[in-house]
């Protein structure tokens, strides 16, 4: 083993494992560590995978990796106690090539992604903590690990360690974040017959749908609920910000088995089998939590800089985009033989030029803003609810009249002033 | 479907435990005076985190690395490392 790599990457997840990736690719030499007893170990996720982020790192590489299954609908779910206002799309063009997303199990989709950046030239060593960044001069010209004699050393380190990212907290990139800033998750894998999947979701083999929940799901509490659609088995995760798992002294597990055992759920879910429990924190301070990305010898890419848009659920693809981003900062900078942070800037720049800031820009206020106001998952949902059942429900009152009693019935509980404050602010968060 | 409790969860995973805790309550006494919720024992998904009366048991053989017990102490009280490269939780699936 040299001494000496062109570039150290930290972590095995989609962020690090694509940024070694194409590192390699373009023949720098490059050391990729992973904790875990291989890639995927300790990474979890609810299960989405996007394919255009993919795409660009391995073409066509639903022909290959360990998919579960394309996501042909998406599913939006406002629930109540007993009832729930529901709303989607469904469409087979996502069901053929390119295909929008699939669903994934991590523990075998990393491993076969970390090894495709092994064949392409990357060094991988598991089981290996990086305890801390070797800095000299102010510059980060290694990391050591819990391994004796654990020092290496490289041009560049890539911080892909994570949500928790400690190693970008050793560095002073970031102070400790708040329970605001992430979100605690819970969620099961439940083996189930392929054919009983199949036939509860309204799909044909090789089609997946994924449900958002919002609502009861978490007890009115800022977060949401999901259930994805694998081969033969289903995710269901429930996940609301620490803040408010505090705030609420909620159990996150009774919390999971409130959403199990939930007469909109449990239909679905009967005669699963619990095959594994996963708990994991979700970065969705968004914009304003994103850290110090790059530094004289290293760089920040994926979680580990906070790269999440909470309301999309879209952080695997920010992960991946953000690898390859560093990785063509680092190519660059090895052309032109300048790790200093005015060069590894660069990276900076593509990210906040890219989709990934723009969208967290773009959301900036909205955790802020539903974290401050529970009315929106409080009462809102329940409203919505209360106002489909009475517009459907037939029982000889003019539509006319009906629409008239919905509106009173909202604006009496919360104030026509109000209401059109919660309007107004919703809309600035999202807009 | 059956829900499993807490513990029945726990059985359903792999863990390499290390012969040394990640965890370290600082200060039991921070935990005894300063906090009457002893929120920690709540919100950990894995209660890994038991009040014993005097002091905190931290079982962190069943512990997901999560980080939320770090971030979630009102004190500050509780020092968080990764375990040993390769040793802590497995995750087999997802």
């Amino acid at each position: 083993m040299p001494e000496k790599f062109d570039v150290i990457v930290v972590g095995a997840g989609p962020a690090g494992t694509s940024c070694a990736l194409v590192c390699a690719q373009k023949g720098l030499n490059v050391l990729l560590i992973e904790r875990g007893e291989y890639p995927g170990s300790k990474n979890v996720m609810g299960g989405v995978l996007y394919r255009k982020q993919m795409e660009e790192l391995i073409p066509e590489f639903w022909k290959e990796a360990p998919l579960e299954r394309p996501v042909i609908e998406q599913r939006f779910w406002m629930m109540d106690k007993e009832s729930v206002v529901q709303f989607g799309y469904k469409g087979l063009e996502w069901g053929v090539e390119p295909y929008n997303n699939f669903t994934v199990l991590r523990a075998q989709f990393d491993q076969w992604f970390a090894k495709k950046a092994v064949e392409a030239g990357a060094l991988l060593i598991n089981e290996t903590v990086v305890t801390e960044c070797i800095v000299e001069n102010g510059k980060v010209i290694g990391v050591r690990t819990d391994r004796p004699n654990g020092e290496v050393y490289a041009d560049v380190v890539v911080l892909a360690d994570g949500v928790n990212s400690l190693l970008s907290k050793q560095l002073g990139f970031h102070k400790e974040f708040r329970p605001d800033e992430v979100a605690l998750t819970v969620m099961e894998v439940i083996n189930l017959p392929k054919e009983k999947i199949n036939d509860r979701f309204n799909l044909e083999d090789n089609q997946g749908c994924t449900i958002e929940i919002f609502g009861d799901s978490t007890k009115g509490n800022l977060g949401t609920a999901f259930l994805y659609t694998n081969k033969d088995s289903l995710n269901i995760g429930v996940g609301t910000t620490l803040s408010s798992m505090i705030k609420a002294k909620l159990k996150p597990y009774d919390l999971l088995d409130y959403l199990k055992t939930h007469p909109m759920v449990r239909p679905m879910l009967a005669g699963g089998e619990s095959a594994e429990y996963l708990a994991h924190l979700i970065p969705e301070g968004g914009y304003r939590s994103v850290p110090k990305v790059a530094g004289n010898g290293v760089v920040v890419v994926g979680d580990a800089a906070q790269l999440v848009n909470a309301i999309h659920r879209e952080g695997s693809n920010m992960a991946m985009h953000s690898g390859l981003l560093a990785a063509e900062t680092v190519i660059e900078a090895k052309y032109r033989g300048d790790f200093s942070e005015s060069s590894l800037n660069l990276y900076r720049q593509k990210l906040y030029d890219s989709f990934i800031i723009k969208d967290l820009e773009k959301y900036k206020d909205a955790t802020h803003t539903f974290e401050n106001n529970p009315q929106y998952f409080k009462e809102y949902v329940p409203m919505m609810n209360k106002a489909m059942s009475k517009f459907f429900t037939v029982d000889g009152t003019p539509k006319r009249d009906k629409q008239k009693e919905i509106m009173k019935s909202v604006t009496s509980e919360r104030g026509t002033i109000k209401v059109i404050q919660d309007i107004y602010r919703a809309w600035k968060a999202v807009k | 479907m059956s829900t499993k409790n807490i513990e029945e969860k726990q059985y359903l995973l792999r863990f390499k435990a290390d012969t040394k805790s990640h965890l370290t309550v600082m200060d039991d006494d921070i935990c005894a005076t300063k906090c009457p919720d002893k929120i920690c024992t709540i919100f950990c998904p894995a209660e890994v985190y038991k009040w014993e009366g005097l002091r905190m048991q931290v079982g962190y053989e069943g512990c997901h690395e999560c980080g939320s017990c770090r971030i979630g102490c009102p004190y500050q009280n509780i020092k968080w490392e990764y375990p040993k490269g390769g040793h802590g939780i497995v995750f087999r699936l997802a």
